[in-house]
């Protein structure tokens, strides 16, 4: 096994003790961001990015991977403590976790949640680590034409999988896509779309600019509309019977745990599914294969299982792509991809070549990450019932200081910090519209790709447009894509049609 | 809520205008001898799909007529203006009179006035927030936060510290 040797490897990276303790303290500070009502790993990752700078590259992304799946964890604590999910992604985790609570069993829906996230988290690793190697050989055989209908795939699915407004997610895909293209042209290097002719347009606009300005001060800004009065905290303590309770407890839930973490690590592969409707699905799944559906809602110690160990394994699930391809399959982790492409790190299959240390280092990471965050989860909750009070308004205070700092210290210009405030409320009016946000943040980070490629492409092949069809690979990538694209269309016809069936019968 | 999808509607048509404005200084049609779009081709037409969208949206904010909540409600408008007015005069004091003093000034303000809370829990934070950040960037990244007119207060601290 030529994959367990590489992991073994890995772990040589990811067991020094500056990397252990990176682990330790990104899964705590994780754990924290995620348990904040409002803060999420998409938050956690833009905020902190920046601060990063003090370790070296390969150990920064070890630790916003660690923030990320920290952040995954504790999601679930506000969402049981406070009845608020800490982050969209646990969503799911209040349907049951707040009953729970209400009925005083806020201590064994907190260790079920955290049972389950490391259940998640362990079989999405493991299916992580099999599925990598054969990803990245298969994404090395990829030219530009590919990349392009790769890129262009990622994209059709937030039109036809997303969900949101179809018009809407268009206009912030190309928002995205034009805001990359400021700056220098790729391929003739003459400035473009340089605004009011200021100079610091000519770096183009950086997507942790965009990030921090979107997930920082937007977020701040619709925290304060939601949160008008300070919540309730659910008291919670953790006796060991109670620990030994819950694990009996969990041990019956195998089938649920175990349809959680392949469902969320599927879609967690998807750019616009992830661990959201991961976790949607999976309490649906498990509340229609139980056998006593009546119960869910009312404090069902398995609906709080099949959420959390779906968007643990969809968070997991979201770093393959990223990693093996350079496509990442969230808006966490396009952050992680922008962060790496600023070390030097360009993901994709020849990372796998030329970065093993780093890669397998990695990876290997993820299992201690997961370790780390049970027990660590475990351990603080006493300490997240007292986080929990803290006001907004102090929260908010430091994130919006965290904000202008963290967004002047990589390019240390005023530029920067301005165009964080101004996308910060541009971000926070259009999220109010219900502009999605996610395929904007994704679009900035692939522009670059999506342009260079197909420009590469008509170059190499003399301006023949047919050149995307005519390499397999890629034109199944474009059929699969085109099909994205009109299934919002096809949807709106089928309903139309059935209106114009069943009105003559009204 | 009507009414600020169509404000929207148009500010994004206005913002793709603009952004066409600019792309076309490079061209935007095929670039016969190279091969493939010139330079301003990606970003101008994708503008027009964007605008084109935002068309689509505000013909269909007309064709349905439906009430629906207000996007903004009185409290709300008040809170988010005062934070974002707050925000903006912070990051334009930083040039001038330092990044130290806007901050103190930005956590007076929100944790006093806009938070209303008391007067320890404001000044700790307000004193442990920039020691923070001076040792943290300053003192251990080697990033220099901008100082304004205060930067000859901080040279004896340079002399501390470098």
């Amino acid at each position: 096994m030529e994959v367990l040797s590489l992991l073994a490897d890995g772990f040589a990276t990811s067991l020094s003790p500056l990397n252990l303790m990176i682990v330790l303290l990104g899964v705590t500070a994780g754990l924290f961001i995620g348990a904040m009502p409002g803060l999420g790993s998409v938050n956690g990752v833009a905020i902190v990015l920046p601060l990063t700078f003090i370790v070296p590259p390969s150990s920064a992304i070890i630790l916003l991977a660690a923030i990320y799946y920290g952040a995954m964890y504790g999601g679930a604590v506000s969402s049981v403590l406070l009845g608020i999910p800490g982050a969209s992604t646990a969503v799911a985790t209040t349907f049951d976790g707040r009953p729970m609570a209400q009925k005083g069993e806020a201590g064994l829906a907190l260790i079920a949640a955290a049972t389950a996230s490391f259940i998640g988290g362990t079989v999405s690793v493991v299916l992580f680590t099999l599925f990598a190697v054969p990803l990245a050989d298969l994404a090395l055989a990829f030219g530009p034409a590919e990349e392009f209908a790769l890129v262009l795939l990622a994209f059709t699915t937030f039109v036809g999988l997303g969900g949101d407004d179809v018009l809407k997610t268009i206009i912030m895909i190309c928002l995205g896509l034009v805001l990359s293209t400021v700056g220098l042209d790729l391929i003739s290097g003459q400035p473009r779309l340089i605004f009011g002719d200021l100079p610091g347009f000519y770096a183009g606009i950086s997507f942790l600019v965009l990030a921090i300005g979107v997930y920082g001060v937007g977020e701040v800004l619709h925290t304060i509309e939601t949160s008008k009065s300070a919540p309730q905290v659910t008291p919670a303590k953790l006796t060991f019977s109670e620990l030994a309770a819950g694990l009996k407890a969990m041990n019956r839930l195998w089938k649920t745990m175990s349809i959680g973490s392949f469902l969320g690590f599927f879609v967690g592969m998807l750019p616009a599914a992830g661990a959201t409707p991961a976790s949607l699905m999976a309490y649906g799944i498990a509340r229609s294969t139980s056998k006593e559906p009546e119960t869910f809602g009312k404090g069902n110690i398995e609906g709080v299982a099949a959420p959390e160990t779906a968007n643990n394994a969809a968070s997991t699930g979201s770093l393959l792509p990223m990693l093996t391809l350079g496509i990442p399959g969230s808006p966490t982790t396009a952050l992680l991809l922008g962060g790496m492409v600023m070390w030097g790190l360009m993901p994709g299959p020849m990372l796998f070549i030329e970065q093993p240390d780093f890669v397998w280092g990695l990876i290997s990471s993820l299992y201690t990450a997961n370790f780390a965050a049970v027990a660590i989860n475990l351990a603080l909750i006493p300490l997240f019932v007292w986080a929990l009070r803290m006001p907004f308004t102090v929260l908010c205070a430091l994130v919006l200081i965290l904000c202008i700092v963290g967004g002047f210290a990589p390019s240390q210009k005023m530029h920067d910090v301005w165009l964080i405030a101004a996308f910060g409320f541009g971000g926070y009016l259009l999220r109010k519209a219900d502009y999605p946000l996610a395929p904007l943040v994704l679009a900035l980070v692939l522009g670059p790709l999506m342009e260079k490629s197909f420009r590469q492409t008509l170059i190499a092949e003399q301006g023949n447009v047919f050149a995307f069809v005519e390499r397999p690979l890629s034109a199944t990538f474009i059929c699969i894509a085109l099909l994205f694209f009109i299934l919002p269309l096809l949807k709106h016809l089928r309903k139309v049609l059935r209106k114009d069936v069943s009105a003559p019968a009204e | 809520m009507l009414v600020a999808d169509r404000v929207i509607a148009l500010g994004i048509i206005a913002l793709s205008a603009y952004f066409m404005w600019y792309a076309i200084a490079l061209p935007i049609g095929w670039n016969g001898e190279a091969g493939g779009p010139g330079g301003g081709a990606f970003p101008f037409w994708l503008s027009l799909v964007m605008a084109l969208c935002a068309v689509g949206i505000l013909i269909r904010s007309f064709r349905e007529q439906r009430l629906l909540d207000p996007f903004f409600d009185r409290e709300t408008m008040r809170s988010v203006v005062a934070v974002a007015v707050a925000l903006v005069v912070t990051i334009a004091l930083i040039s001038y009179v330092g990044a130290y003093v806007a901050i103190v000034l930005f956590l007076l303000w929100y944790l006093k006035i806009f938070g209303q809370h008391g007067w320890v829990l404001t000044g700790l934070l307000t004193v442990a927030t920039p020691i923070f950040l001076f040792f943290f960037f300053e003192v251990t990244l080697k990033i220099l936060l901008p100082k304004g007119i205060t930067e000859p207060y901080f040279i004896p601290l340079y002399a501390a510290f470098f």
